[in-house]
């Protein structure tokens, strides 16, 4: 084969691969090492380095060399004005030329060039910046390098520029997606730490349902889990539950700590209490979906008698339904100021008696496996149990209840409401 | 003659203080770096000639001009004989235009290239 037909294809074949190489951004250091052997392995240069160019430590650090024996871990200091002279020099610098530009850079450092015997500075230069500068000594041959070889050396070079420009664009991004995870993350630590304290302040201003809102949000999360929800939906759920009761910050004191059953204009003020939530909450920016309407639904009913819509079956969002659930089972086993808590017999019957009607078959039976999972210790938690606390002392009788109502909920075998 | 950077031992076989490295198909990526970095081992243990064999190297591409570019410095700082043995003729013919056989002899076979260093020191083999 002609020679220069070799030398052409050979030459071809290591700008290939270059190009395949720098589209591989799996490793920056094996790309670097890859690609500046291509470099000199097409012309076969006996020595040279690639040096990173960094703007805010006015330094250039060699990331690639061989043949420069102790010299491969310099980092040499280069000013932001000489950078600029290199960018916008021509693009190859013969050293013996004594290019102006490379002259000042490389008087700089003239003992450790001189010492390593590099012929040629490539300024490597990306949309008017200096990346870095390739550094190459002479050829195997001893031949001189030719106006083609320096074309060569161009074309080569500035695919190792958009290699190196191209992975500091790529670390930029990963730090900035990394700073605004972080920053996000704070803010939703923040928005919990808030609605905890909403949950607190709604609690104390009812002063028979202290606590009430935070168990509403964990009975609505263990809930939601139990029926595979995501763990950013049950996330949501639980703030839906810390704030379903919001809206009680607008109803009369005396309605609320009121010792006595409502009587009927009691009962009017206080069903105000999911609309207003809802208006309290729709105007804030909410990083879970459907907070508001889980406070505004959270007392409507299956059969469309409840409140303040009316809605029926599914047109309630299935996240008002947990709450309604979790909001019912709390009320259950509390004491109020006109009962003490229900045993726990008498909440699964009211459950029983009311699914279908009030609750949603599905929410229901979630809430029964979960607590019966922590009966049987298939669960390693216990937080149903320790939520409701000491004065229920022994839940694993509810057990067969428990069971019956899955069973008779998954059989079909009970009646269900309207909407469904 | 182990290797110990977890990676493929290099196939290399010892005769007196000659020492033949079997390039194979490493050469032409990045792991050709271990030929490299075992001609150096082999140097630095007192080797005092290199036979680099090219029988299972079909192709020698830029990368590898390259490693091998590493050979040379290193076989002369070392002041030891390098000899490419069972070069194809277009691998021969690349080493040719590219300079690198002013640096190094070429070898039809193994024989030749032992035959290239000083017989004496080649007397007892072993292998590795």
């Amino acid at each position: 084969m002609e020679t220069n037909t070799q030398r052409l294809l050979h030459t071809f074949a290591a700008l290939a691969d270059l190009g395949q190489e720098i589209a591989n951004t799996g490793d920056f250091e094996e790309m670097l090492r890859t690609s500046f052997h291509l470099l000199l392995g097409s012309l076969a240069i006996r020595r040279g380095a690639v040096g990173e160019y960094n703007r805010d430590l006015g330094q250039l650090r060699l990331v690639a060399a061989r043949g420069l024996g102790t010299t491969e871990e310099l980092a040499l200091p280069l000013s932001n004005e000489h950078a600029r002279e290199l960018a916008s020099s021509s693009s190859v610098l013969s050293l013996d030329d004594a290019a102006r530009e490379a002259a000042r850079f490389l008087e700089d450092h003239q003992a450790v060039f001189a010492k390593v015997e590099i012929d040629l500075l490539v300024p490597l230069v990306v949309r008017d910046r200096l990346i870095g500068v390739v550094l190459l000594g002479e050829k195997a041959s001893g031949d001189k390098f030719t106006d083609e070889d320096l074309e060569v050396i161009c074309a080569l070079s500035r695919h190792i520029g958009v290699g190196i420009h191209s992975h500091r664009l790529l670390e930029e991004v990963e730090h900035k997606a990394d700073e605004n995870q972080r920053l996000y993350d704070g803010l939703r630590a923040i928005y919990k730490e808030t609605v905890r304290a909403f949950a607190a302040a709604i609690d104390i201003k009812d002063r028979y349902t202290q606590g009430h809102s935070v168990r509403v949000g964990k009975y609505s999360e263990i809930i939601a889990r139990e029926m595979g929800w995501t763990d950013d939906a049950v996330e949501g759920i639980a703030i839906a539950g810390y704030l379903h009761d919001i809206g009680k910050l607008i109803v009369d004191l005396s309605v609320i700590n009121s010792p006595e059953r409502f009587n009927a204009s009691e009962s009017k003020e206080m069903s105000r209490h999911p609309a207003a939530g809802y208006e309290i909450l729709a105007p804030i920016s909410h990083p879970y979906a459907d907070i508001p309407l889980m406070a505004r639904y959270h007392h409507e009913r299956l059969d469309g008698n409840g409140y303040p819509d009316g809605l029926k079956g599914d047109e309630i969002p299935a996240g008002a339904k947990i709450v309604t659930l979790a909001d019912s089972f709390d009320a259950m086993t509390t004491d109020r100021p006109y009962r003490k808590k229900l045993p726990l017999e008498d909440v699964f019957a009211d459950f029983r008696a009311n699914t279908g009607t009030q609750f949603e078959p599905a929410v229901v039976c979630a809430f029964c496996r979960a607590f019966l999972k922590e009966i049987e210790g298939t669960s390693k938690e216990k937080r149903l149990i320790k939520l409701l606390g000491k004065n229920y002392d022994n839940v694993e009788s509810v057990s067969p209840l428990l069971n019956a109502l899955i069973s008779d909920l998954n059989g079909g075998v009970m009646t269900v409401g309207a909407g469904h | 003659m182990a290797d110990t950077t977890g990676e493929t031992p290099v196939q290399a076989r010892c005769i007196g203080d000659t020492t033949i490295i079997y390039a194979s198909d490493y050469l032409n990526k990045l792991s050709g770096e271990r030929i490299e970095r075992e001609c150096k081992r082999q140097l630095e243990s007192g080797c005092r000639a290199l036979v680099i064999s090219f029988r299972d190297t079909e192709l020698v591409n830029s990368i590898g001009v390259s490693i091998l570019m590493g050979v040379i410095d290193a076989s002369e700082q070392n002041n030891a004989r390098l000899i490419f043995s069972d070069v194809n003729s277009h691998t021969a013919d690349l080493f040719e235009m590219l300079g690198l056989t002013r640096h190094v002899s070429l070898a039809k076979d193994e024989g030749e290239a032992l035959s290239l260093v000083d017989p004496q020191t080649n007397a007892a083999g072993s292998a590795s």
